[in-house]
């Protein structure tokens, strides 16, 4: 007889079960609901878009012309260069920073973080307006240096590379600083004190111990700010001047400009791709609420 | 100088052998925070160039600013009336952003591991894709259905990029809450809804705060959706700004820019507090 209850209990519990599961699920349905119609139809249109030649039919066209033109060539050499040297900027600015503040106490640790959170959430136009005002050929910087004798003809900071990597350096730092700070704070500080205590000078214990530590939160930083510059339209677009062209910008040109749709969503399509490998390479080596910037 | 020699590290390493890195960190810092802080004092310049010191004073940036005509020849409405836009589209994303957002942090985190590794990285991928192919998808998408050049338009890709972070928000809250709590009010005769909104709200009520503020700050700075899907007299005022930037330096904006700035700065404050209450 027991045994004939507990099935019975087993079944009306099994019910319940299912359908509680069913009522969490129906809470995420608007959520799913948007990104099935705000995303996943409108990139899978652009992935289908992009095998539809110029006369409407199916072809590579698209893509080969990214292989064959000279045009595109550029425009991939310039994103990647752009944004492998902004990522290495961020690495040797940010990098020492992270270290320094990671050493400090919580509370001053936690001021200097203000210090990173302020541009993080200033807006990205106000930062980038306030670079073409300082890199001008009569601004600040260059006043500064001609008062101060370094220079005596303005140096031209701003519609070229130069400005764009300054301008973009400044944005993103904070995204390489964030995932690497949280990894810093969890590294076991008595590690150190053990090198130290066989022995180690503070370089070697550095190099030794810290270091290799912090190389998955540096990674995953790297990785994020890589892939943030690759899609990058703002910035280059009012530092550069025009002469930068990277991907995004020649997206957003071949719709406004040439109503070209199979041309910008090849390049999409290979955006998309490499941004999504290098993510999910990133997602292996960090936890992503470490990225949000909530600390 | 005896503080030079003072440990400052595990490793017995003294401060004045470290001056460097405190030296350098502060640069560091400094270049961070002080460039976008330049263009307060510019605002207030008197002179139509943009000169660092002022050399005089005034504040017609700011009367160009708020009493600017609608007749600019921009393709977009005047500055205020763009600033009218996007705090309303902001505000829109808030109600729209924070309970969706809510609601499936609630259904994520009390699902099995197997649901949540399968439907949160699908939730995130607002973040993951490139804004710029967001952008040009929602613009062809909406061009179907005549949402181009609306609010509403508008409201759904903002809400689509701040949704993702007040997920992560939310859930990261309830991570620290004991969903126990919600069993006893319920076992005690409270529905699921009554239990949620009497026992586990309040305890959140920070954290929802926060994404709300986040919300509005993510619409009201967001450039490149804006560009694509607003325009005419529905312009935001990041959308404006990109224009006039793209084409000259006019003062105008490092009024806006300070303005901005005051914003941004004064919703960050907000969150920290609440974020520092920690639930």
């Amino acid at each position: 007889m027991a045994l004939i209850d507990e099935h019975v209990n087993e079944a009306v519990l099994k019910n319940l079960d299912r359908k509680e599961n069913f009522t969490l699920f129906g809470l995420t349905v608007p959520y799913l609901f948007l990104i099935f119609f705000l995303i996943i139809i409108p990139v899978g249109w652009l992935f289908y878009m992009s095998f539809i030649g110029r006369d409407g039919s199916y072809s590579f066209e698209n893509y080969e012309r990214m292989v064959t033109s000279k045009s595109y060539i550029r425009i991939f050499l310039t994103t990647f260069k752009i944004s492998f040297l902004t990522t290495l900027i961020c690495a040797l600015l940010g990098y020492p920073l992270t270290y320094f503040m990671s050493q400090l106490s919580r509370k001053w640790a936690g001021i200097c973080m203000i210090g990173v959170l302020i541009p993080f959430w200033t807006s990205l136009l106000v930062r980038t307006y306030a670079w073409l005002v300082l890199l001008q050929r009569k601004g600040l910087i260059n006043n500064i240096a001609i008062d101060l004798g370094f220079i005596s003809e303005p140096i031209k900071f701003v519609h070229n590379t130069s400005g764009t990597l300054i301008g973009m350096a400044h944005i993103m730092l904070p995204f390489l600083i964030l995932p690497l700070y949280a990894n810093m704070r969890a590294i076991d500080k008595d590690c150190l004190k053990a090198a130290a205590n066989l022995g180690a000078t503070p370089t070697r214990a550095f190099w030794t111990v810290f270091f290799p530590l912090s190389i998955p939160g540096l990674l995953a930083g790297l990785l994020i700010v890589f892939v943030i510059c690759l899609g990058f339209y703002v910035t280059p677009a009012v530092l550069g001047g025009g002469k930068i062209i990277m991907a995004a910008m020649k997206i957003s040109s071949n719709i406004e400009l040439y109503f070209s749709w199979g041309a910008a969503s090849a390049l999409g399509v290979v955006l998309l791709v490499v941004t999504m490998l290098i993510l999910y390479i990133a997602s292996k080596l960090v936890s992503i609420d470490q990225i949000g910037g909530n600390k | 100088m005896s503080f030079l020699n003072r440990n400052v590290s595990e490793t017995q390493i003294r401060l004045k052998d470290r001056l460097w890195l405190y030296i350098f960190s502060i640069l560091v810092l400094f270049l961070l925070i002080v460039p976008s802080l330049v263009v307060i004092p510019m605002s207030f310049s008197g002179s139509q160039y943009l000169e660092f010191p002022p050399k005089s004073f005034s504040l017609r940036w700011y009367e160009a600013y708020f009493f600017s005509s609608s007749d600019n020849g921009m393709g977009f409405n005047d500055w205020m009336g763009a600033t009218w836009t996007s705090i309303k589209v902001a505000v829109l994303t808030i109600f729209v952003a924070t309970p969706i957002g809510t609601m499936a942090a609630y259904g994520l985190s009390n699902s099995s591991a197997r649901v949540r590794g399968i439907l949160f990285p699908i939730m995130i991928s607002p973040m993951a894709v490139p804004i710029i192919l967001v952008a040009i998808g929602l613009f062809y998408f909406f061009v179907q259905f005549k949402m181009v050049n609306s609010i509403t338009g508008l409201v759904l890709g903002h809400s689509l990029v701040a949704m993702p972070l007040v997920l992560i928000i939310v859930l990261s809250a309830l991570r620290n809450y004991d969903m126990n709590q919600e069993k006893v009010a319920r076992s005690l005769g409270a529905s699921r809804l009554r239990a949620f909104f009497e026992i586990t709200l309040p305890q959140i009520k920070f954290s929802i705060i926060s994404a709300c503020l986040i919300s509005f700050l993510t619409s009201f700075d967001e450039v490149i959706i804006s560009l694509f899907v607003s325009g005419g007299d529905n312009s935001t005022i990041t959308r404006a700004m990109f224009l006039a930037l793209r084409d000259q330096i006019d003062p105008t904006i490092a009024a806006i820019s300070t303005v901005l700035i005051i914003i941004s700065s004064g919703l960050l404050l907000l969150t920290q507090l609440f974020g520092d209450k920690k639930d």
